[in-house]
């Protein structure tokens, strides 16, 4: 495929590419009707969309720096939006998000608002003038504005804490889809995942990232959008869900009073398989108090301004206008599916709950329910659990147990959907997680090749040594993450968010600083970074291990402690020591102003 | 005043005008969450508060950086700092 003509036939080439996959779907339905098992089904859609990326990870091999490190920066502002929203939406959006507003309800709804408005500081803050300034990577940003060394590793080390913190999670998810779709243990199904990750961007870098992205998100917006308009038709709710739910979280809210928020003794949860848990929290009544709520936002959107791998996305577009609509388009393509993932937690909510649909399992006879056939295939893979804890042989609300990231993947065959469909929505949450994990990976193995050899360790090095340097680190990051990935310390869900923290602590302040604020120099910025990823840390491991914390911040939320010191610390620091020379304050002016031409060359 | 330091000062304007639109609808709102739940609005006949954790505020934001986008232009347009083709 050739570079220029592939360019100009995007929309082509992604029309063929969804239509076949939707005759892939048609296919595998028939399948099913003609007898094929519910395990073959699920191996042919992980593996043939699997095989799809890996051919477009392999016809976009480069061995061009700037193809490497930015798509020679040259996406349209479309699929730039498409690949971002792949790239962002990991198997935290798709596979866990909708699990979590179900057990949680409000309180976790601040995600939603969170990992949305955050695109509001990206394009206004920061993306525009990142592009501008020509960078490959996030740190070689800080480097090149701040100068120096110091500045320039200390970017690193924030980067890799977020990135590694958040990719563990990603493949994580990947050998949890995998493990159950192909029926092989985590511990296995994880590398298969890795493998998988390491096909798509070896041997092309972001080029091929930013392809395989784009297809990505094709496959898991279909695989998330078809059950929540299907199931919502089948139950008669609507055919149009997002506008048509209010009577069923009004009937939801009512089911709740009737059966009651009984409190397990701690005996009888002792009894529940491990990460299972029941619906505690009423549905859609605010039941979080405002600062928990704001916190836990403003946490999640100041990190999505200080994710290299999200940011380093717009270092791809054509030019700096076209950075900033495609801050637009990949929030509108990620709207797509948050505001289709309260719907689906809603729908699933009321097919196991109301008992007037065939498909609620509450108030039946606890026997009934565990002779039900997807009962028994989940609860094998130890995602659910009932038990009669009163001994009065029907299944109260208390009694059923479920893993978070199970919502989103069970759903479908709870509410009675033919299997292809969980076949598919195993796809979308194998695409979810790959894309982000592609990006993750990418972003540290950039930021050691780049910053770390190149930049500090051997400015001499050619660029054919300069690459082969990458791919090595990408394979060595890949395997670290997922030998961590498989000890399985924190959930997926839990994992994203410290991400969002150490991102925010470490780089947020110095990142938009390093724009809108002149003054700010070198020792400032290494402060800042510096004692904003320790504090942050510090208070993680201090509340980890029992402290009670101040002003309700948890560990969910260390991130403001974080990035309170790093602002504060920044700004001092910044006014004791002196101001930045005049060529850099010469840098900050071109920066700002979108012409001519970047600050870094073409090839740097 | 020059050119760029006036391109600036208008630039920053406008990021304080999305800036303060972006915090009403991320955080302003929610600090009445549970006044806001009990209101007598209901679009789609969804609780207020719990329709904007859903839709509302996503699709402000969605529109609010296209609006931005467009405001920005118009700003370069103006100093005549747009981009011109295939510079690098």
């Amino acid at each position: 495929m050739i570079k220029g003509k592939f360019i100009d036939n995007l929309p082509k080439v992604y029309g063929i590419y969804t239509g076949g996959f939707l005759v892939f779907i048609i296919i595998m339905a028939i399948a099913e009707q003609a007898g094929m098992s519910a395990k073959m089904i699920g191996i042919f859609f992980v593996a043939f969309t699997v095989l799809i990326y890996a051919l477009i990870g392999w016809l976009s091999r480069t061995l061009q720096t700037d193809a490497y490190y930015v798509a020679g920066r040259q996406v349209p502002t479309v699929f730039n939006g498409m690949a971002t929203a792949a790239d962002w939406m990991s198997g935290a959006s798709f596979v866990a998000m909708a699990g979590g507003i179900y057990f949680k309800g409000y309180g976790y709804m601040a995600l939603l608002v969170g990992w949305t408005g955050g695109y509001v500081l990206v394009a206004s803050l920061l993306a525009p003038y990142l592009r501008k300034f020509g960078c490959y990577t996030v740190p070689d940003f800080i480097g090149t504005r701040y100068g120096g060394n110091l500045a320039r590793f200390s970017a690193v080390i924030v980067l890799t804490v977020a990135s590694f913190t958040y990719v563990t999670a990603q493949i994580n998810a990947t050998g949890t889809i995998a493990s159950v779709a192909l029926d092989i243990p985590f511990e296995i199904a994880v590398y298969v995942g890795l493998a998988s990750i390491l096909m798509c961007s070896m041997l092309g870098g972001m080029r091929a990232v930013t392809w395989t992205q784009v297809a990505q998100y094709i496959v898991l917006i279909i695989a998330y959008l078809l059950p929540v308009f299907w199931i919502s038709n089948n139950i008669g709710a609507g055919f149009f869900p997002h506008f048509m739910l209010a009577d069923e979280v009004a009937r939801i809210a009512e089911l709740e009073g009737q059966f009651g928020f009984v409190k397990n003794s701690a005996a009888d949860l002792a009894t529940v398989p491990k990460g299972l848990a029941g619906i505690t929290k009423p549905h859609s009544s605010v039941n979080a108090t405002p600062w928990a709520f704001i916190s836990l936002a403003v946490c999640m959107m100041a990190g999505t301004a200080s994710l290299p791998h999200v940011m380093m996305r717009y270092f791809t577009t054509p030019s700096v206008r076209t950075a900033r609509r495609s801050v637009g388009w990949s929030l509108f393509f990620i709207f797509l599916l948050y505001s289709s993932a309260p719907m689906l937690a809603t729908l699933s909510k009321i097919s196991l709950m109301d008992p007037n649909l065939a498909t609620g399992i509450i108030g039946k006879s606890i026997t009934e329910v565990q002779a039900l056939d997807w009962y028994q295939n989940w609860n094998q893979a130890k995602l659910m659990f009932v038990s009669d804890f009163n001994g009065n042989g029907t299944l109260e609300l208390n009694e059923f147990f479920m893993k978070g990231s199970a919502v989103v993947l069970a759903t479908p065959e709870i509410a009675g959907l033919p299997y292809v469909i969980s076949g598919l929505v195993a796809a979308g949450g194998m695409a979810a997680a790959m894309s982000t994990a592609d990006g993750l990976v990418l972003a540290i193995s950039n930021a050691l090749s780049h910053d770390v050899y190149y930049k500090i360790i051997n400015p001499k090095a050619e660029t054919a040594k300069r690459l082969i340097v990458a791919r090595v680190l990408l394979v060595l990051i890949g395997f670290a993450g997922a030998t961590i990935a498989a000890l399985e310390i924190q959930g997926i869900l839990g994992s994203v968010i410290w991400a969002f923290d150490f991102a925010m602590s470490g780089l947020f302040f110095p990142l938009v600083l390093g724009v809108w604020w002149k003054r700010a120099n070198a020792p400032g910025a290494v402060a800042g970074m510096l004692l904003g990823l320790i504090s942050g840390t510090a208070y993680l491991v201090w509340v980890r291990s029992g402290g009670s914390g101040f002003l309700g911040i948890t560990q969910l939320t260390f991130g403001i402690v974080g990035a309170a010191v790093s602002l504060v610390s920044m700004i001092v620091v910044s006014l004791i020591t002196a101001a930045p020379d005049a060529a850099t304050q010469k840098m900050v002016d071109d920066v700002r102003v979108p012409s001519g031409k970047t600050i870094l060359g073409k090839q740097h | 005043m020059s050119k760029q330091e006036q391109h600036w000062e208008k630039t920053r304007n406008l990021l304080f005008i999305t800036l303060a639109i972006w915090f009403v609808f991320s955080i302003g709102i929610f600090l009445f969450g549970a006044e806001m739940q009990e209101s007598s609005i209901k679009p789609f006949g969804y609780p207020l508060t719990y329709w904007f954790t859903c839709q509302g505020s996503l699709a402000i934001f969605v529109i609010l950086i296209f609006w931005f986008a467009g405001r920005q232009e118009k700003i370069d347009d103006e100093f005549g700092f747009t981009e011109r083709e295939g510079e690098q």
